[in-house]
């Protein structure tokens, strides 16, 4: 009975979570685009859906909230379920919509899409050879083999991002870093980039009127085709069509300025907006996490150092040796069983929601940089695909954050992988 | 030779509908080879012949700004790009006929245009809604032109061109549909040419006959004939 009542709950917060994706997809990453094909949403929000009840399964654990043997057996599910779409799924339809794009193939799209998924899968597996992680317990297809992929792919990909983002991030922030911008540097910017466009433009008239009186007298401007051709034109060029050449290679400089200025007139243009912002309340608030983030940072970097000289793995978690640490120090009576299981909570929660958070903003301000019309598809599902490893791996990691006995049912569902080795490896790849 | 007078006419729609090509083609009557992406505003320049075939038939350069970007730009891209919108004779709304999103985005594309130069009315549209009246004051003459047409397949062809009419009556503009890659739907004499030269026409007289004819209308006038862009026809 109670089996059935964790059952629909834990069915009706993946509803909500796939509403939630949804929404997502249609307010921000589709904003200016239309949505032809919804399967590619459904896969979307489904990834999406999955991923954050997984996350929702290891709060669940750290509150005791349902009932194990449920619990349990809502983890495999899930497993599968996320495994199925990553691996399966999410490939199928991306090498579907690579080869929709390009027009030669269009008849045979089916027959190609599969073959771009099986080099995938082949790939993936010659992924797992150089790693230990096989035992030679389990067989081909199982679980444990799959995930161990998925995982190093996911680590690897969480590692380079927050590497990533722990460089960019104070950098962002701080207002320490921000230049002093005024008015007037803008204006004279803009009026140079002004002039640089006049130029550009007075030549282009030159062109354009040479063209015509070229035209006019019935002389071809096209470049000669032809052997014969070729040799007449070296002999007798026309002085118009040289002109042009030339003046067309001094617009294409002026050109490449002016985009240059204005490339630079933005970003002071930023600047002031974001000086502007940080003298307001919001950005005085955003200005001190900043400060707080890059200590965080810093202090990451420094323990990976650790990590990789000295050559160890963290057994205990960093709250319950902080507390242990406090509790000495100071003195102070603590409950420390007691303490530990609140805080451990809270700590991984805010990881949950600010890697959560991180990941939707830079996927997108990177789906906005680099995505047009014709491969939005493409690029969602990319995206999907990303995700989806970058939260499973992360619930590998967080294992490490967590107090010793709700490791047990991370351990006992995804079998005897080798831990240690994954937070290695995410150690290297984070500090390149 | 540089000593004509000269229109800027600005060519606006969303990243990827093809304004560069349609630029090239209209002042080079080449099709673009390598279209890439337009960073910041590239300009081109079109010897044009006002009243042709007239006896007051005087050449001009229309200067066609090809600005780049989406309109879901950060703002400091759009300040940036607020520079080219000044004094602009004549705006080019482009958008693609496979992409539903370009064409409803063209509202919002004008209104940033012409917030810019609507200092004597002084209009506020605090959203990018769409506004009747905004565009019924309107002086700047516009054109739509919908792009790669080839794309659309012939039975859905109707709907879309019945959708792009509504969208051009909006704002009170002609509108041109082609394929930016196939310069024979400017040939000399086809109904396209013939529009976009009545276009490029009605902005000359715009920014050089019409100076003295500046002064606006009484309301119920305005109302009456359906916009100001009437206006200078209404004075022979």
């Amino acid at each position: 009975m109670s089996f059935l009542i964790d059952s629909s709950i834990m069915i009706t917060s993946q509803i909500l979570f796939f509403g939630f994706g949804w929404l997502f997809f249609m307010r921000q990453l589709f904003k200016d685009y239309e949505v032809r094909q919804y399967v590619v949403q459904v896969i979307f929000s489904v990834t999406f859906a999955f991923s954050c009840t997984m996350f929702e399964l290891i709060i669940f654990e750290i509150l005791g909230v349902l009932n194990s043997s449920s619990r349990y057996f809502h983890w495999k599910m899930n497993l599968c379920v996320i495994l199925l779409i990553l691996v399966f799924m999410v490939p199928f339809y991306i090498g579907y919509f690579i080869v929709s794009n390009i027009r030669l193939l269009h008849k045979q799209r089916l027959l190609f899409s599969c073959l771009l998924w099986l080099t995938f899968m082949y790939f993936f597996w010659k992924l797992g050879d150089p790693f230990p992680i096989l035992s030679p317990k389990h067989g081909i297809l199982s679980i444990e083999q799959l995930i161990s992929r998925v995982g190093v792919i996911g680590v690897t990909l969480m590692a380079l991002l927050s590497g990533f983002g722990a460089v960019n991030c104070p950098y962002t922030y701080m207002s320490y870093f921000l230049r002093n911008v005024t008015d007037t540097d803008i204006l004279a910017l803009e009026r140079r980039l002004l002039q640089t466009m006049d130029m550009i433009i007075s030549k282009k008239k030159r062109m354009a009127m040479t063209r015509r009186t070229m035209f006019q007298k019935g002389e071809v401007h096209n470049k000669p085709s032809g052997f014969w051709g070729m040799i007449k034109s070296v002999t007798t060029s026309a002085p118009g069509s040289e002109n042009l050449t030339l003046i067309q290679q001094e617009v294409d400089a002026l050109e490449e300025l002016s985009r240059q200025l204005f490339l630079e007139t933005a970003d002071l243009y930023a600047t002031k907006e974001r000086i502007e912002y940080s003298k307001t309340f919001k950005g005085k608030y955003f200005n001190f996490l900043g400060y707080f983030f890059s200590i965080y940072c810093v202090w990451k970097i420094f323990m990976a150092t650790i990590n990789i000289v000295f050559d160890r793995v963290g057994k205990t978690d960093p709250v319950t040796r902080g507390i242990e640490i406090t509790v000495n120090y100071l003195g102070i009576q603590f409950d420390v069983k007691f303490w530990s299981q609140h805080i451990s909570f809270i700590l991984v929660g805010i990881i949950i929601v600010t890697s959560i958070r991180g990941l939707l903003i830079t996927l997108t301000k990177f789906f906005y940089a680099i995505s047009s019309s014709k491969s939005s598809n493409v690029i969602v599902l990319l995206l999907a695909q990303i995700m989806g490893m970058y939260f499973v791996s992360s619930v590998l990691l967080i294992r490490m954050s967590m107090p010793l006995e709700y490791r047990t049912i991370i351990t006992q569902v995804l079998g005897e992988l080798q831990f240690s080795f994954y937070h290695r490896w995410f150690d290297v790849i984070f500090l390149q | 030779m540089a000593s004509l007078d000269r229109v800027k006419v600005l060519v606006l729609g969303d990243s990827g509908v093809g304004k560069s090509s349609l630029v090239h083609l209209l002042c080079q009557n080449q099709v673009l080879g390598n279209p890439s992406w337009t960073v910041g505003c590239s300009v081109d320049v079109r010897v044009h012949d006002y009243k042709e075939g007239t006896p007051e038939e005087k050449t001009y350069y229309i200067e066609l700004w090809d600005v780049g970007g989406s309109v879901g730009s950060a703002s400091s891209v759009k300040s940036t790009r607020a520079v080219f919108y000044n004094s602009i004779n004549g705006i080019i709304l482009v958008h693609d006929l496979t992409n539903k999103k370009s064409s409803q985005n063209l509202y919002r594309w004008s209104l940033e245009a012409l917030n810019r130069d609507l200092v004597p009315t002084g209009v506020l549209v605090t959203n990018g809604d769409y506004d009747q009246e905004q565009f019924a004051d309107n002086q700047i003459p516009l054109l739509v032109i919908g792009t790669k047409l080839d794309q659309i397949h012939e039975t859905k062809r109707h709907e879309v061109l019945t959708r792009t009419a509504f969208l051009a009556e909006d704002f009170n503009a002609e509108e041109i549909n082609l394929d930016c890659t196939n310069p024979r739907y400017l040939a000399a004499g086809s109904s396209n040419a013939v529009k976009l030269s009545r276009f490029f026409d009605k902005v000359i007289e715009k920014r050089y006959f019409s100076r003295d004819s500046n002064q606006i209308p009484g309301f119920p006038d305005r109302k009456r004939f359906g916009g100001g862009t009437l206006k200078s026809f209404h004075y022979d």
